[in-house]
């Protein structure tokens, strides 16, 4: 799993029925540090994240699918968690 | 997933069977602010995309699930024609 921060929402209408009532939002993955790596990424929403939230992100197609509580969806990405503080030690 | 622009499109007349009456594009990755972001790639469509539109498209196994019970050996498809996105 990555950290990210939601930067956006992204609103599609003609879209794969598997989407039909997901939430999208753009998701920016993080460093360690805070510092953005990569480009961001369009996740579903499983948790009710909102934009400027720090998240936890699965990037793997069945994980992504059980966020979504929907069988052979076609996602890639999830948002599963809301990260309330992380601590780095040593 | 990941924000797109289709910017071409790909025939193939001798291919894999299970890629039959499945159309190829080519998308443009984006940053949040529209810019290209890395190579283009080859994605089947699953949703009646075209050149010039902006879409999001899935990578890996899943980008097949659209045309199940067939499973065309494909890596990337488009799943979603994108309105519009605000960043802030």
């Amino acid at each position: 799993m990555q950290i990210g921060r939601v930067v956006g929402t992204v609103v599609s209408t003609q879209k794969h029925r598997k989407f039909e009532g997901a939430k999208l939002l753009l998701v920016q993955p993080l460093a360690m540090d805070d510092t953005p790596r990569g480009a961001p990424l369009l996740a579903v929403d499983g948790v009710g994240a909102g934009v400027h939230e720090k998240v936890l992100i699965v990037l793997e197609g069945r994980a992504a699918g059980e966020a979504l509580g929907r069988k052979a969806a076609p996602v890639d990405a999830a948002i599963v968690g809301i990260i309330d503080t992380v601590t780095i030690s040593g | 997933m990941q924000l797109a622009l289709v910017i071409g499109n790909v025939v193939a007349t001798r291919k894999d069977e299970n890629l039959t009456g499945i159309k190829l594009l080519i998308v443009q990755p984006l940053n949040a602010d529209r810019q290209p972001a890395g190579r283009p790639v080859v994605a089947v469509d699953a949703v009646g995309a075209g050149v010039g539109e902006h879409v999001f498209f899935v990578r890996g196994k899943e980008a097949s699930f659209p045309f199940y019970p067939a499973e065309p050996p494909v890596d990337a498809g488009i799943v979603g024609i994108v309105d519009h996105w605000d960043v802030e």
